[in-house]
């Protein structure tokens, strides 16, 4: 099965501006990758259950209190643009 | 006593017993740095409170308070992990000015235990990349030839070391990004049991894959830093309860009564002839140390880097969805194009912000898990991903540890690769198994190829049998006693 892979529609939906050169480069290097991906739908996997975490791991919990981890300040010390104790962006509407 | 000659532990021992300063050590590697650093570009960021810092250890020491098993020791911490006040980029322009407001669990579990950050290593860009050349900050230079990748993604934590900028580095591996660089730079590396490490703070690219470990000059450092970072953490319910050996300790070169499974899928005529020589070789000495060999299969080994690529791709189109230049890193110009709307300021953020790599495979993932193509990528790579561990544990039901290769070929020519992507995926067939199936693994150095490049050798245990792993590297490296190092670098 040959995929053919829509790039603009997939930059869209992860929210990649893409500049035209670089949309049919990855057009054919995505196409080349999907293609050797085929291999895995080769495996039978009839009945078997998808592993998604590769040790067995129990739930955890802690006491229900109110920890400060950090403050609003050390939260707001990476903002591009902040305005008070607000993270600022250009208006989008 | 040469202090960049000597291994990690015995430079803690010397400064608790006074013998030398932590700063003086600090002084010593930092000089080492200042040498080389602009050539080999192995740190993005150097700590310039590392003295200050240093300064600290020895003030305990003077007041006779305890310091740790890594007293006064420089690390050199990749870029992934978050370290409080000092820039954490992930090697990407998206995050070329950050500075975390806290430390990652490894980094406080560095620092409790004496060591001291002497900078922030160069990497891959968010990790992705076998090479070190999808760093925003440049490529990384093989110490033992400048003309080589140190591998990667851990990179300038490999260069670091084989350069003698650092006695430890940390690094991180979600398919061998450990493991292969270390193979490259003539290292120690440990890829620990998932779930051995706290990923706190560390910067997220596939999280069920993702763990952090050392790369030493030799096994008993690896052993002794992984003791240090291991354990349980309050913030990673990911991270096991279980009890943490004292690894270091207990090594032991007699591999009497041990069997070592010796996988018949890796032994085939893609690994270069030179490479299989000395893994040949290493086999040979396990077996006079006492082991058992026996031959095991993994039928699966080849769909791996499939299955690695479609899983790690999905996990981190998601992980990588945070980025969006609102509250931290980079934030595109709009002050002459507002943006048309909320997606718009998103894309140009994340366009402008990442690197061709790591949009490469955002989109790849993205695509893996959009709407119709779901079950046929990302649910069927989980599922082959479970009947990968199960022939792992049906493996070590035969055999304690698991030899071979860590990489068909030693340390490749900086841009022999990087133009074909998929080339670079395939290449990763002997070290992503270990991560879908969460299997510790290892390289220790084996020899050398005909150009005079570290080879190394990948060593595998059952889940949370780091012990084993680390024996048969030990009885490797007591029989070999490589003793070469890169030339210049004094």
């Amino acid at each position: 099965m040959d995929i053919m892979i829509d790039v603009k529609k997939v930059a869209d939906l992860a929210r990649l501006h893409m500049q035209p050169d670089e949309e049919s480069k990855y057009q054919a290097q995505l196409s080349a990758i999907f293609k050797y991906f085929e291999e895995v739908a080769l495996i039978d996997t009839n009945g078997i259950e998808p592993l998604t975490t590769p040790t067995e791991i129990e739930q955890v919990w802690r006491a229900d209190e109110k920890v400060t981890e950090l403050t609003t300040e050390d939260a707001l010390s990476n903002a591009p643009a902040k305005s008070g104790q607000l993270f600022r962006v250009p208006p989008v509407v | 006593m040469d202090i960049l000659k000597s291994p990690a532990t015995d430079i803690a021992a010397q400064v608790k017993q006074k013998k030398i300063s932590a700063k003086e050590v600090m002084s010593a590697f930092m000089k080492q740095t200042e040498k080389h650093n602009g050539n080999i570009n192995a740190f993005i960021t150097v700590n310039d409170k590392a003295l200050q810092e240093a300064e600290k250890v020895d003030a305990k020491i003077a007041k006779g308070e305890e310091v740790g098993p890594l007293a006064g020791v420089p690390i050199a911490v990749k870029d992934m992990l978050c370290t409080k006040g000092l820039r954490t980029t992930a090697a990407s322009k998206m995050l070329y000015n950050f500075v975390p407001p806290y430390s990652a669990t490894v980094v406080k579990r560095l620092e409790a235990a004496g060591a001291v950050t002497i900078g922030k290593a160069n990497q891959d860009e968010f990790a992705m990349g076998s090479s070190n050349e999808t760093s925003h900050f440049g490529g990384v230079k093989n110490p033992w030839n400048a003309d080589y990748v140190p591998g990667g993604s851990s990179g300038g934590s490999a260069a670091a070391v084989a350069a003698r900028m650092a006695p430890i580095a940390i690094g991180t591996d979600t398919g061998g990004s450990i493991r292969q660089p270390s193979s490259f730079c003539g290292l120690v590396g440990v890829k620990p049991t998932y779930g051995r490490v706290s990923r706190y703070g560390i910067v997220a690219f596939a999280s069920s894959l993702d763990q952090a470990g050392p790369m030493t000059l030799n096994v008993k450092d690896a052993a002794a830093a992984l003791e240090v970072i291991s354990g349980q953490c309050d913030h990673d319910s990911t991270t096991s309860a279980q009890p943490v050996p004292k690894w270091s300790q207990n090594l032991n070169s007699d591999l009497k009564g041990m069997k070592i499974g010796l996988p018949k899928e890796y032994f085939t005529d893609a690994i270069r002839p030179d490479v299989r020589k000395v893994v040949d070789n290493a086999i040979q000495i396990a077996k006079s140390a006492g082991a058992e060999l026996v031959e095991i299969s993994l039928p699966l080994t080849r769909v791996g880097v499939p299955v690695y690529y479609l899983v790690t791709t999905c996990e981190a189109s998601s992980n990588l969805a945070r980025y969006d230049g609102v509250r931290y890193g980079y934030r595109a110009d709009f002050s002459k194009s507002a943006p048309e709307d909320i997606a718009d300021f998103y894309s140009r953020n994340r366009g402008e912000g990442f690197g061709l790599e790591v949009k490469r495979r955002i989109m790849l993932g993205t695509f893996a898990l959009s709407s119709g193509y779901y079950d046929a990528y990302y649910k069927k790579a989980c599922q082959v991903r479970r009947l990968l561990r199960e022939d792992f544990l049906k493996a070590f039901a035969k055999c304690d540890a698991i030899m071979g290769p860590v990489f068909t070929t030693p340390a490749f020519k900086v841009g022999e690769k990087i133009n074909n992507p998929l080339q670079m995926y395939m290449n990763d067939i002997y070290t992503v198994s270990a991560n879908l199936a969460g299997i510790p693994g290892m390289s220790v150095p084996g020899g050398y190829s005909q150009e005079g490049l570290p080879v190394g050798i990948q060593i595998n245990a059952a889940h949370f049998e780091e012990q084993k792993m680390l024996n048969v590297a030990y009885a490797i490296e007591k029989a070999l006693q490589l003793k070469e190092v890169p030339n210049g670098i004094w």
